[in-house]
């Protein structure tokens, strides 16, 4: 190892330097990708922290203010039963964060496995996720989570389950493309020359190598599973009032928008918005970052 | 054309079969036992059980499914528990306004984004291709219901130009004649032009918040792939032999780039028919998006299998249709 001069834990350190300089360089290169980066550090603290530094109880019914429009002292003004949506806008983001981020995890761990087994086995496999996919396809993706949680029940849980469902046959068709190009690749009949059973490699070649593309699949879809969610709770399933959660407080000031009390609806319809937006610019941002030939 | 048709209607049968399992599946599951459900709170064991053998619940799951497929090609979808009349009737009088509605969203985003789309390639780099981006970006960040209440708020409320966001009609007119279902359609028919006048009133909003949705990835795709026909050999040939730029870009370019549009268009109907639901909720609009959703509010569960059947069979119908222009447009496609 010593002619080489270079030894390979410096290399790998190296690459590791490099691509976070690449990592900063498209960050800051593009304000777009910076505000996105900035809305996610703003997600992920109201997320974990949100609870605990809102000014008002997110549950907390007050008669005497309802309906007030925002102010210094209700920044997003109040709904009818007099309860701050500032508050609970802040609050609901562990909620609508929760939900999309296992439903994506989910996904990715069904679509995963199957999609990588189906491209690095092929055969039957291949056919069962094929048709499964197709059959999952063959639906209007949101009109199939409507009756996965009709016929689950009228749960958060199932709302999750639902969302990873319907994304399914992405996951799946990406990580079997993938893994279906290494099946033949040099470094996979190295690893097959040297002795490493087809399991092995698998778990030891295959995943390390398209867990990049995966990642990105993962964040560009989280938008996706955000406005879905949204969507069935919207028509009120999944998530049942008081409960503080995006969708809902838009379908609960959706009836008050005819009489101009807009603020009940659109404060918690823009954070949704904000969010959606933000995974999906963060997305195309992350990647730039991990496959700089696809660049848009 | 008509071997190739063929083939391709055989390769749509799995599909179908697939839809019709996974509809039965989700019939079977229903949170707790069925019986028990249909039974209501106050049933005793024997009457749970009765209304088991009545169901066929006591069968083994194949000989179940085979009375399901034995239901459903007799068309019968079971029994709305909330309207009191068979799921089918409710559909066949609903799905006029749900396709009134999505194809005036549907025609809407493709009058607008295509033309787009193409000016965004042609300039490219210009303030039309960021105008693009951004509506391509903002577009599918939009969540479907708000931008519906967003513009209920500033149209009927701030400037009061649209009516009520109460249904198909106004309470002050009476549905037209029913030839097609659909009331633009039938009001020209009857020759009833303020009828007309009304409906269109009322479609212009639902119609415009799913066109809104429906835009970006219209555009996105028809930007991208113009880009790619204006960057081949034979636009260059044409520009070289000096065809003006309206032959080059119309006749030659965008000819060739209508073909992945084509193609994305079924992805985009997935989204609409989805979308859908969520604006007839907005809107009061008396279609089957909404039907579902108010069946499913009051646990109602054979009014919302049906819709979901209904809605992947219209689904893959019009996807067939699609891969069949596409064999139209293009020639060299091998459909099937």
């Amino acid at each position: 190892m010593t002619d080489t001069g270079i030894t390979p834990a410096p290399a790998a350190f190296h690459g590791l330097i490099a691509t976070l300089k690449h990592a900063r360089y498209t960050i800051t290169e593009n304000p777009v990708s910076g505000f996105a980066f900035g809305m996610f550090l703003l997600l992920t603290a109201c997320a974990i922290i949100g609870p605990s530094i809102v000014p008002h109880d997110p549950l907390a019914s007050d008669t005497a203010v309802a309906l007030h429009p925002p102010s210094l002292h209700h920044l997003f003004g109040t709904d009818q039963i007099g309860r701050d949506i500032f508050s609970r806008v802040i609050v609901a983001t562990r909620l609508d964060m929760w939900i999309a981020v296992s439903s994506v995890a989910l996904v990715f761990a069904m679509g995963g496995i199957a999609g990588i087994a189906a491209g690095f086995f092929g055969g039957w496999i291949d056919q069962v996720v094929g048709r499964v996919a197709d059959t999952i396809m063959a639906f209007p993706l949101f009109v199939l989570a409507m009756g996965i949680v009709a016929a689950l029940g009228n749960t958060v849980t199932n709302i999750i389950i639902a969302t990873a469902i319907i994304n399914f046959p992405l996951y799946a068709r990406v990580a079997r493309a993938e893994a279906n190009i290494r099946r033949d690749a040099g470094y996979v009949q190295a690893a097959r020359l040297t002795g490493n059973g087809e399991l092995r490699i698998l778990l030891t070649q295959i995943l390390p190598n398209i867990m990049p593309i995966m990642m990105v699949q993962m964040s560009l879809t989280m938008g996706y599973a955000i406005l879905n969610a949204a969507g069935l709770s919207f028509i009120g399933l999944g998530v049942r009032p008081p409960t503080p959660e995006w969708g809902i407080m838009v379908a609960e000031g959706a009836g008050f928008i005819v009489s101009g009390d807009w603020w009940i609806a659109f404060f918690p319809g823009a954070a949704l918005m904000l969010a959606v937006f933000c995974f999906n610019l963060l997305g195309d941002c992350l990647r730039d970052i991990v496959d700089p030939q696809r660049r848009s | 054309m008509l071997a190739q048709i063929a083939r391709r209607l055989a390769t749509a049968l799995p599909t179908l079969v697939g839809v019709v399992i996974v509809t039965f599946l989700l019939t079977r599951v229903l949170p707790g036992d069925t019986a028990v459900y249909f039974a209501g709170p106050a049933a005793t064991p024997q009457a749970i059980e009765e209304i088991r053998v009545k169901l066929g619940l006591d069968k083994p799951l194949p000989a179940q499914f085979v009375d399901y497929v034995k239901n459903l090609a007799a068309g019968n979808l079971g029994e709305s528990l909330s309207t009191g009349q068979t799921v089918l009737s409710d559909i066949r009088v609903r799905l006029p306004a749900s396709a009134e509605l999505t194809l005036s969203g549907l025609l809407l985003a493709i009058v607008i984004a295509v033309p787009l789309g193409i000016l965004a390639a042609v300039r490219q780099g210009s303030w039309i291709d960021h105008t693009c981006r951004i509506v391509a970006t903002a577009g599918v960040s939009l969540p479907v219901f708000f931008s519906g209440l967003l513009l209920v708020y500033v149209f009927y409320y701030r400037l009061d130009w649209a009516p009520p966001p109460l249904g198909r009609l106004g309470v002050f007119y009476s549905a037209p004649d029913t030839v097609t279902g659909f009331y633009l359609i039938d009001s020209l028919l009857a020759r009833d032009f303020e009828t007309f006048r009304a409906a269109l009133a009322q479609l212009v909003l639902p119609a415009v918040t799913l066109a809104i949705f429906a835009l970006a990835p219209i555009t996105r795709m028809t930007r991208a792939s113009m880009l790619a026909a204006l960057a081949s050999d034979f636009v260059r040939t044409a520009r070289a032999n000096g065809l003006s730029s309206y032959a080059v870009i119309v006749t030659y370019a965008f000819r060739n780039a209508m073909l992945p549009v084509v193609t994305t268009l079924g992805m985009v109907l997935s989204f609409l028919l989805g979308a859908n639901v969520l604006v007839e909720k907005v809107f009061a609009w008396p279609g089957i998006g909404s039907y579902a959703v108010d069946a499913l509010i009051k646990s109602d569960y054979a009014p919302v299998q049906g819709f979901v059947l209904v809605m992947a069979i219209l689904y893959v119908t019009l996807n067939f249709l699609i891969d069949v222009l596409y064999g139209i447009i293009d020639p060299r496609v091998r459909i099937g």
